[in-house]
């Protein structure tokens, strides 16, 4: 018990993404994600490792890019403005097929909004988010240690697919303290990215790291490939079952909102109301599977987020062929608490 | 074993120090906690507050909206966070800033009267206000040993002001003994 750190979920991610052996890191300030960057500027370089504060998001991003192609564990992290400044870099890291870490701390908005929680980006998050058809795993944590766990993830998933992968939190999250079990991660480099990473072609031939492929046929071969990419990352695809065995009625919410639904559900449960929760932990992929198993077995669903409704598609798209997502939308700019999602709740118990 | 609690205040009274205190001190209690410093509109001027959860499982919502307890530091926080104490809650007040008759509705709550300033005061410090309110809180709900609590200290204090760790241990046990001795 001793061991524990207590620590904000910014600090936590940073902590850990220095464990993960992370040794470039580039960002642009932007709340509620600066503890992340404070902490790197002083401890980064202190194991060897490089914090440059970019000029913009859009030099930060692409800053990703040219260390992942060098096959560097290297992450960059903001907030929804910053994100969306991003995505370029984000398309073509994935058209290139190139490792890196981003970390979101979402915030609301449309447009700078606030600098409040929100969940307001998961459409930007799972779809891709730049332009052309790709996908970044998304792993969104809801607890502190889970920010820790899930950073050490994040590194080893986007060498293990060549892949840029999303940590999606929010202001709840980054500003939060909770204890944390330091874990140490299994593996902190990546010999195999020796087969592809330009290292300067000294006795061996060029290697090229692309997006663009005009050559017939060219493109249709690389989108077959990341396909098949996409679809063997169903694989990584992580839930937590909260209750939901003797449920009638599933609350699927994920990151902040899906703790704080944790609280109303424990306390419909006390008055004896049989509701459980499903709280998805990676986004992309999605737990379908987990979903659909609860669908066929005759529950009935809430979707609860802190937007106008986004991952409610994908709750119903895995349950569409025997059932329907109701669904409660927090809106950003209030922050949510544990009362909130009692009402709806309880309505579609049909109470 | 659940307890949640708002702490509030006007900016600069250390509500966030006793905040992170109170969860420092449950973890080193081997219980889980959360603290939440909650920003919004209030940060200008009115309160500064933060929620601090503290229970023996995994904790859900770090954000509370009618809270088991209040520690409260200033006029405007009681008015703000008393309607939402729950039925029986626990309503540590800061006296010496607040007088018991501005409570909304007393009798639905434990009221833990505490003048934190005045007794800061006589140990020489009325900064440390925010330790007394605290020990009186540990003293009134029991929900961790001031003993542990005390411990934690140099957890939340910066080395450069470790000598005084025995002053604010000392306010925390000031606190705590104007309960006990009520």
């Amino acid at each position: 018990m001793s061991e524990r750190l207590f620590l904000k979920g910014n600090e936590a991610i940073a902590r850990a993404a220095i464990a993960a052996g992370m040794r470039c890191y580039f960002g642009y300030p932007i709340t509620p994600q600066n503890d992340i960057p404070e902490f790197l500027s002083t401890e980064l370089p202190k194991v060897g490792g490089e914090f440059v504060q970019a000029e913009s998001e859009i030099a930060a991003a692409n800053m990703l890019l040219g260390a992942a192609a060098c096959g560097v564990r290297a992450m960059t992290s903001s907030s929804s403005p910053g994100i969306s400044l991003m995505q370029e870099a984000i398309s073509y890291m994935a058209g290139s097929e190139l490792p890196g870490v981003i970390v979101n701390m979402n915030r609301g908005g449309p447009g700078l909004g606030d600098i409040g929680p929100s969940q307001g980006d998961y459409f930007q998050s799972t779809r891709g988010g730049g332009h052309g058809d790709y996908r970044t795993l998304v792993l969104a944590p809801g607890t502190v240690q889970e920010a820790y766990d899930l950073t050490l993830l994040a590194f080893e998933l986007a060498f293990r697919y060549r892949n840029p992968v999303l940590l999606l939190g929010d202001a709840i999250l980054g500003q939060m303290k909770e204890p944390v079990t330091p874990r140490v991660p299994q593996q902190t480099t990546d010999p195999e990215a020796e087969t592809w990473c330009l290292t300067g072609a000294v006795q061996r031939p060029g290697r090229v790291l692309k997006s663009l492929f005009l050559d017939d046929g060219a493109l249709a071969e690389h989108n077959t490939r990341l396909a098949a990419k996409y679809q063997a990352m169903e694989t990584e695809s992580r839930a937590e079952s909260f209750l939901v065995d003797d449920a009638q009625l599933v609350v699927v919410a994920y990151g902040s909102i899906g703790r704080i639904a944790k609280s109303t559900v424990r306390k419909l449960r006390a008055a004896g109301h049989r509701v459980g929760l499903v709280r998805p932990i990676t986004l992309f992929p999605f737990p379908t599977a987990i979903l659909r198993d609860l669908a066929l077995a005759g529950k009935r669903f809430l979707t609860i987020e802190h937007n106008l409704g986004q991952m409610v598609d994908d709750v119903r798209l895995a349950v569409r062929t025997v059932t329907d997502s109701a669904f409660y939308g927090h809106l950003p700019g209030n922050l949510p608490t544990p009362n909130d999602f009692e009402a709806p709740i309880l309505a579609a118990l049909g109470h | 074993m659940y307890m949640d609690t708002i702490i509030a205040g006007f900016g600069g009274q250390g509500v966030m120090l006793i905040g992170n205190l109170l969860a420092y001190a449950g973890m080193h209690h081997g219980l889980e906690v959360t603290y939440i410093p909650v920003y919004g509109p209030e940060m200008r001027g009115g309160t500064a507050n933060c929620t601090v959860v503290l229970a023996d499982e995994p904790i859900g919502s770090p954000i509370i909206h009618t809270p088991q307890s209040l520690i409260i530091m200033n006029g405007p926080s009681l008015d703000k966070f008393a309607p939402r104490l729950v039925d029986g809650g626990v309503l540590v007040l800061n006296t010496s800033l607040v007088p018991r008759e501005r409570i909304p509705s007393p009798e639905r709550v434990r009221v833990v009267e505490v003048p934190a300033n005045a007794i800061a005061d006589e140990l020489g410090n009325s900064r440390m206000a925010n330790m007394v309110a605290l020990g009186a809180y540990v003293a009134a709900t029991a929900v961790v040993p001031l003993a542990v609590v005390e411990a934690s200290l140099p957890s939340v204090i910066s080395n450069h002001y470790h000598h005084l760790l025995p002053k604010n241990a000392e306010a925390l046990r000031a606190g705590a003994a104007h309960v006990r001795g009520a």
